[in-house]
């Protein structure tokens, strides 16, 4: 009896001592890897309270629970304490790896910069995408028209000084390179049936060079037939098409002009986007802005693809892309966009 | 068309400005394209009269004039001017005038002789380019009176940009009566009276070709004087509608001209031999005319001849040898109507284009003729005097234009304008411009005026309505047209998207011209057929480009010359080819060339210049967009722009689609390029056919992966070691991809390795090894026995 009173005292001072040097080997881990070995000191299989554990048999069965209660609620304790510590340390090495992997994020990131759509293509979207928005179907045709097509289908017969006007590129007495879209309204009309939709985009060609002339160029028609259409129905057109192509509200002037295709026709100029109409250098100081033709569909011109002109009527309209992109983007000079100089390229992302 | 303000207030004088009247011709179609004042700013000139001239003691050129300017002295002026003489009226800059360009008039000292002011060469006021001497004026210009002010000088030059139909508005009373309309006020023409004749000199005219010439009228003006020259007042409205005075006969039918709208010509009488005939020339016949050149006549066109030869084209320009000099003392004026298609292209035929051709073009009033040749003989005697001969006028009225009648819809009206006006205003607005107008069931019977060939359909005249009432008057609506969806094939191929592709690979999109230099075309295809044109704007833009790469390759080297060394460009558009049938085809391409590093300059990469694989997955990443990539191959090919060893030919299906490679080193030197150039060229048409997506079943079991080593003869392609794998598996192959290729050490030479990764997976169930086994040795077995491979260690 003494010696077993004899040992469960000392299982009790043991374990006090213990439980203070282990909690201090704990608290004073200074990583993971040392932690773990105090744990495994401790609380391995071989560990020293697992050894004050193993000693509860040797106890008197009146004395083993208290003791083996004591020494459950301390290996809880140091469990509790490990873990607690293991957090501490863990979060510990979380912010040492940030801190370590910390870099400049301003340098430029690596790989391939986008390129850029050419400001003609980008002005020829933007409007392919407004006109697309109302209906108005994209159709192309060939660049080498032949004069029925470019001329006499949009009655403007051989010799007609309209014709002198057009500062034509020939390849023979028949082919040219067209010099407008109109050619396309030709062969849509041939061979559709309205109600007709459609713009033509496209290049065009002149035989006209100077500072404010390309050879080519492009330009987009809208045509549109159907039974009672109107010279109002084509002002709407154009109003909310200039309109929101600028991002603007402009005011619009409609000056009676000469198509040889279209009557009445116009030539629809806006206020100058530049300087908002006061006058400016662009304007030449009339605060407006020439940008379109247009007018309704001549009877010549559905005599010759056949269209009814009693039942239908229509509008046409046509608009030099460059035109319009130089003064949405600000571009002092035409020939800038055949250039293709990548610092100028590279503005229009 | 330039005129002069003041002339055409005196037909028609609105309660408006300088500007408005510009404005309103613009709104109304007459486009004006510049106001400038009639004379530059000047002050202090006055009229004078040189009443005697000393010479210089001190200085030969220079002479003392005493000129009187009405006041109680006369003023000492010192002129250098040789033509200054005694009894001449000048205009004089007094002291303290200014000239233009600010150049004050003071008081000075010539030689040690006082000056009191300037007697003034035209060109010194402003009202020439050039002058010889000072400007004299006539003896009745009032002495002492204000020069401007007696010149009406404050007035405005205003040049009208007329559309071709509007050939009615190339005369002052063309646009008078436009200004009438507009303006609801009258027209206030001067007096035009008939002049009545004092011989009954005349001249037979024959009429050969009515259809061309229907009107003929001329008349006979004997003794005039041949020294006497155009008043000042004619003069400056010759001057400001842009026209050089030249001499009275001349003068006074360009002032018809631009009065009437009449072409007008003056023959020296005596140089004709016989009547007149109006006759389509001869073929080959020659004429010499008044510019000094003489052309071959064909036989389409129309000449003015007397008995012998041809003297003049008709409505073009008169001929030299029959031309009005100083020494001519009788002459022939004529007036004729040319129909416009007997003269339009004409002039342009023989290079020439004058104010006569551009308004018989265009068409002349058929019923002006009379009066333009009265009005003519009335402002010539009043110049040179002569004895008219009574009016000689040759008709074909069957050749006459006849007016047409228009039936005017008052529904049309409104149906095409979108704008319905009250009867009476339609009336009223056609009625002021000329028209007769006829009431009928429906609307009107409207004759239009002799002078507008432009009016022909019906809707001419809703158009001239609508231009009168003002565009701006009319409403804006939205057309409520068929709800038609447009159809928008999926499987399209959609040049905007790789457009966009290719500008997120890095390219820039660039434009160039469809035209280029025969060399840049010999370079690139120097075997097909090209295309050129009649009438470039020069030879370095005269052929039509059969590929895109020209212009790419212009492209890059513009941009190397200006320090940019690195390139991604692409282009697509038309190009223009002949079949094997010789046919003109217009295929649209899409074509790109690279240059320089693969990445731009930056940290963390090392440069390294781009190569034809880099070019390859652009390619691959176009082609991908048509859902249809397995559908492509790359071929071994050639082209002589590029490299015999780095060409592709891309064939779909068999069928060739496009092309790309290194450019050849030799066209690269020639072009001075710096660097290895990659281009490839993709006919758009054949890729359109793209396969809609279809969805496959995901396995829902692990996929495995096995690495195969092989060793192959260098020359064995990759393409054929992945057939053959494909051939060899059995259905468990998902994926195979090579992931690396090796030469050199340990691998004989002549032979390489490749690393292949295959990806097998089944539907229905997790591969066992026994599966897996099987499938491995089949392909291994295949290699070997197809394409002698071996398995590395």
């Amino acid at each position: 009896m003494v010696e077993s009173m004899t040992s469960s005292i000392q299982t009790e001072r043991n374990l006090a001592a213990l439980c203070t040097a282990a909690l201090h080997a704990i608290h004073t881990a200074s990583d993971l890897v040392v932690l773990d070995q105090v744990r495994v000191q401790y609380l391995g299989k071989n560990g020293e309270l697992t050894a004050l554990l193993k000693q509860l048999g040797t106890l008197s069965a009146a004395e083993r629970p208290t003791a083996g209660q004591a020494i459950n609620q301390a290996k809880v304790a140091l469990q509790t304490a490990i873990d607690a510590r293991k957090t501490v340390l863990e979060q510990a090495a979380l912010t040492a790896r940030l801190a370590a992997e910390r870099i400049d994020i301003t340098l430029p990131g690596r790989g391939h910069t986008s390129g850029s759509l050419h400001p003609v293509t980008r002005a020829l979207r933007r409007i392919e995408r407004l006109l697309g928005n109302a209906g108005f179907a994209v159709v192309e045709g060939p660049e080498v028209e032949d004069s029925y097509h470019n001329f006499t289908a949009l009655n403007i017969p051989e010799h007609h000084p309209a014709r002198a006007m057009h500062d034509t590129f020939y390849f023979d007495a028949e082919r040219l390179l067209r010099t407008h879209t109109s050619p396309v309204q030709i062969r849509v009309m041939a061979n559709q049936t309205p109600p007709l939709k459609i713009i033509a985009p496209g290049r065009v060609y002149r035989c006209d060079s100077d500072l404010t002339h390309t050879p080519m160029f492009h330009q987009v028609e809208g045509l549109l037939v159907d039974a009672q259409v109107s010279f109002a129905d084509l002002k709407g057109v154009l109003y909310d098409f200039l309109r929101n192509f600028f991002e603007r509200e402009l005011q619009l002037r409609f000056r009676p002009s000469y198509f040889p295709f279209t009557e009445p026709s116009a030539e629809v100029d806006i206020q100058c986007v530049m300087c908002g109409g006061s006058g400016c250098r662009v304007c030449k100081h009339t605060g407006w802005l020439e940008v379109l033709g247009c007018g309704m569909v001549y009877p010549e011109v559905f005599k010759h693809v056949g269209i009814d002109a009693e039942r239908y009527s229509g509008y046409a309209f046509g608009m030099g892309v460059e035109r319009l992109a130089m003064l949405r983007y600000g571009i002092d000079d035409i020939r800038l966009n055949f250039d293709n100089d990548l610092r100028y390229l590279r503005q229009f992302a | 068309m330039r005129f002069s303000e003041a002339w055409l207030r005196e037909w028609v004088n609105p309660p408006v400005n300088t500007q408005q009247l510009a404005d309103q011709l613009s709104m109304a179609g007459l486009e004006v394209d510049a106001v400038e004042p009639a004379a530059p700013a000047f002050s202090g000139v006055k009229i004078g009269l040189v009443q005697q001239i000393a010479p210089h003691p001190d200085a030969a050129k220079l002479r003392i004039c005493s000129v009187d300017l009405g006041e109680e002295t006369p003023l000492q002026i010192i002129c250098g001017a040789a033509n200054v003489a005694e009894g001449m009226r000048v205009p004089v800059a007094t002291v303290g005038a200014v000239l233009p360009n600010d150049f004050k008039i003071k008081k000075a000292k010539l030689r040690g002789i006082e000056s009191f002011g300037m007697i003034c060469s035209a060109t010194e006021l402003g009202l020439a380019e050039t002058s010889n001497g000072i400007l004299p004026l006539p003896a009745n210009a009032p002495i002492g009176a204000d020069f401007r002010g007696w010149l009406a000088l404050d007035d405005h030059c205003i040049e009208v940009d007329l559309t071709p139909d509007r050939g009615d508005c190339l005369s002052i009373a063309g646009l008078a009566r436009e200004v009438a309309v507009i303006n609801r006020v009258a027209l206030t023409a001067p007096a035009m009276t008939s002049v009545t004749p004092i011989s009954a000199d005349q001249i037979t005219v024959q009429l050969a070709a009515p259809a061309a010439c229907p009107r003929y009228a001329c008349r006979v003006i004997r003794n005039i004087n041949s020294s006497a020259s155009s008043p000042m007042w004619l003069q400056e409205r010759l001057r400001r509608s842009g026209l050089r005075s030249i001499s009275p006969v001349v003068d006074v039918t360009n002032y018809v001209l631009l009065e009437l709208g009449q072409p007008l010509h003056g023959f020296d009488l005596a140089k004709l031999n016989g009547g007149i005939e109006v006759r389509l020339a001869r073929e080959g016949e020659t004429l010499a005319l008044l510019n000094g050149e003489t052309v071959t006549l064909r036989a389409d066109t129309l000449v003015i001849a007397d008995a012998q030869q041809a003297v003049a084209l008709a409505g073009i320009m008169g001929g030299a040898e029959t031309a009005v000099s100083a020494e001519t003392r009788d002459i022939l004026l004529e007036s004729a109507f040319f129909t416009p298609l007997a003269i339009s292209g004409q002039a342009r035929s023989y290079g020439l284009h004058t104010d006569s051709s551009h308004r018989f073009e265009r068409g002349v009033d058929w019923q002006l003729q009379i009066r333009a040749l009265e009005r003519a003989t009335q402002l010539l005697m009043d110049i040179v005097g002569g004895d008219a001969g009574s009016v000689v006028e040759m008709i074909a009225v069957e050749h006459l234009p006849q007016p047409p009648v228009l039936h005017l819809r008052e529904a049309r009206i409104a149906q095409i304008l979108g704008l319905t006006l009250p009867s009476a205003t339609i009336v009223d607005v056609l009625e002021r411009l000329g028209m007769t107008v006829e009431c009928c069931a429906d609307g009107w019977r409207v004759t239009p005026p002799s002078a507008r060939f432009d009016l022909v359909h019906e809707v001419d005249l809703i158009a001239d309505i609508g231009r009168i009432h003002g565009y701006d008057n009319i409403p804006v609506s939205h057309a409520s047209t068929a709800a038609v969806t447009i159809a928008a094939p999926e499987t399209e191929f959609e040049l905007d998207r790789a457009r966009l592709a290719l500008v997120n690979r890095g390219f820039h999109e660039v434009i160039t011209y469809s035209f280029i230099s025969p060399e840049m075309q010999t370079l690139i295809e120097p075997t097909a057929q090209s295309l050129r044109l009649t009438n470039p704007i020069s030879a370095e833009l005269s052929v039509m480009r059969s590929s895109l790469w020209a212009g790419l390759l212009q492209t890059a080297r513009y941009n190397q010359t200006r320090q940019i060394e690195r390139v991604r460009i692409f282009e697509s558009g038309l190009r223009f080819r002949h079949d094997a049938a010789g046919d003109l085809q217009q295929p649209l391409g899409l074509a790109g060339l690279v240059i320089g590093s693969v990445l731009p300059e930056q940290w963390g990469e090392s440069a390294r210049s781009v190569d034809f694989y880099d070019l390859k997955a652009d390619v691959e990443a176009i082609l991908a967009l048509t859902g249809a990539a397995e559908q492509f191959r790359f071929v071994a090919g050639e082209h002589s722009a590029l490299h015999s060893g780095q060409t592709a030919r891309i064939e779909r299906n068999g069928q060739v689609v496009g092309l790309m490679g290194m450019l050849h080193p030799a066209v690269a030197a020639e072009l001075d390029l710096n660097g290895d150039a990659f281009v490839f060229e993709l006919d758009v048409a054949p890729l359109a056919l793209g396969v809609l997506p279809r969805y496959a079943p995901i396995s829902r079991f692990p996929s495995i992966r096995r690495d195969l080593a092989i060793v192959v003869d260098e020359a064995v392609e990759h393409d054929a070691v992945i057939k053959c794998v494909r051939t060899a598996a059995t259905d468990l192959l998902r994926e195979v991809l090579v992931f690396d290729v090796y030469t050199g050490q340990n691998i004989d030479s002549g032979r390489k390795s490749l690393a292949l990764g295959l990806i097998l997976q089944s539907c229905s169930q997790t591969l066992t090894e026994d599966f897996i086994e099987v499938a491995v040795r089949q392909i291994r077995e295949r290699l070997a026995a197809e394409l002698g491979a071996r398995l590395r260690d």
